[in-house]
């Protein structure tokens, strides 16, 4: 049916807010999918240019994983991850990674649920304890990723 | 709910072009009418409690309506009014060109399926007294309108008999079972649910799926396949049939599990429980372990 005539308010995206819970589940998946892609070859990107084994000169007060004070000589993967490590931008983005990864599992365990044909009528429930279980485990999540940097 | 300050009306003012069509002998009744629209429709004019819908209005044919819009009317309340009483009223009273189709009134003939407030409703089953106002009433999205709320529902249609949607045997039954094919009663029972599609199309009109793939089955279609393919009375040469014809690409496999179309469904049918049934047939069938 998508020879829809242009309706402008009436279409898709515009009317968000009519949406319900199995819709906002499909968006959900699809977007933390992407999201764990994108993760996944940037973590791949990050590790494959870190293991040469290459020493470098660091100081060791910038950063968390390396012992002692002044100028030293760590590997290369070990002052890469340090050097992410001590930034609070890297910290909160995965804070956002355990959101995104939990509500991925959650929400896949309901699809399988859905496909297995158990409890197809409570899948809005599903959708709202996936969301609710998410969001604890991401707030008790917190203090431990952000431990070090300001907290 | 009261209206007490007087709403401009946007629908028509007696010197709208629409007046000065074509189709003559209807016009000049609605052009004569035009002046009483005017103060009919406005609230302080009318008794007791008024609700607004707002109506989409759209005709290729007429110029005035080419540009589509939505027209304000004020509807008198009473308890227990629907949906269509509501539009039925604005036609009668107001606008004789609003057009719609309805026939039945109590959600069997599935003529009345249009976009209330957002959500795909059968209009002669949605309580004005449960909508919040104003009442906005659209066509169904994702189909062709015609004119006003009439959509075109021939792709609907084609769907629906794609799945051939009528009882079929191999060959002719015994003589003594000529009379009377029975069901058990947990066939029935299993079947029972997906009988009660009544072609509306609100299900096929939700969906974020059949909206951007034209030959998607749609849930409709798909429950009626169910229907069949579950019925004990058809030889299983006829489900494999069946299956044969809902596992292809773009049959039961497009289906995403949005549940869009078993919330809208006017008749309650569990259509995503269905769809997911038949996916399970379908793998069960073409899954061998040897």
């Amino acid at each position: 049916m998508s020879q829809s005539y242009n309706r402008g308010l009436v279409e898709d995206f515009s009317r968000w807010k009519e949406f319900s819970a199995g819709m906002w589940a499909w968006i959900f998946h699809k977007f933390t999918g992407w999201m764990l892609i994108g993760y996944l070859f940037t973590h791949i990107a990050v590790l494959s240019t870190a293991t040469s084994g290459e020493m470098v000169e660091v100081n060791a007060a910038d950063l968390p994983n390396v012992e002692g004070t002044g100028m030293t000589e760590v590997p290369l993967y070990d002052a890469t991850l340090g050097g992410l490590e001590s930034l609070l931008i890297i910290r909160i983005l995965e804070v956002g990674l355990l959101a995104v990864a939990v509500f991925h599992i959650l929400n896949g365990i309901r699809l399988l649920m859905v496909d297995l044909g158990i409890g197809l009528e409570a899948q809005d429930k599903s959708f709202y304890a996936s969301l609710i279980l998410t969001g604890i485990i991401t707030v008790a999540s917190v203090p431990t990723f952000l431990a070090g940097v300001g907290f | 709910m009261s209206t007490q300050q007087p709403e401009p009306e946007s629908q028509e003012a007696p010197t709208d072009p629409e007046f000065q069509g074509a189709e003559s002998s209807v016009d000049e009744a609605e052009r004569s009418g035009g002046d009483i629209d005017q103060t009919a429709a406005d609230p302080t004019d009318l008794e007791g409690e008024t609700v607004l819908i707002k109506v989409f209005r759209y005709d290729p044919e007429v110029e005035a309506k080419q540009e589509p819009r939505f027209d304000d009317f004020h509807v008198p309340f009473t308890k227990g009014m629907t949906a269509l009483d509501a539009v039925i009223y604005a036609r009668d009273q107001y606008d004789s060109s609003l057009t719609f189709r309805h026939s039945c009134r109590q959600a069997v003939c599935g003529s009345d399926a249009f976009f209330i407030n957002g959500k795909q409703r059968l209009a002669c089953k949605t309580q004005i007294a449960e909508l919040e106002q104003p009442i906005r009433i659209e066509p169904l999205p994702h189909q062709e309108v015609v004119k006003d709320l009439v959509v075109d529902m021939d792709h609907f249609y084609d769907q629906m008999h794609a799945v051939e949607p009528y009882f079929q045997n191999e060959e002719t039954p015994a003589i003594e079972d000529l009379e009377e094919q029975r069901q058990s009663r947990e066939n029935r029972e299993k079947i029972k649910m997906s009988t009660r599609c009544i072609w509306c199309g609100a299900c096929m009109s939700s969906c974020n799926i059949a909206a951007g793939d034209n030959e998607y089955l749609g849930p409709a279609a798909i429950n009626k396949a169910y229907r069949f393919a579950m019925d004990d009375r058809e030889p299983e040469e006829i489900k494999e049939h069946r299956l044969r014809i809902v596992e292809q690409e773009h049959g039961v496999w497009r289906c995403q599990t949005q549940f869009s179309c078993t919330e809208v469904c006017p008749k309650d049918i569990p259509l995503t429980e269905h769809i997911q049934e038949l996916k399970r047939e379908a793998v069960k069938k073409n899954l061998k372990f040897w």
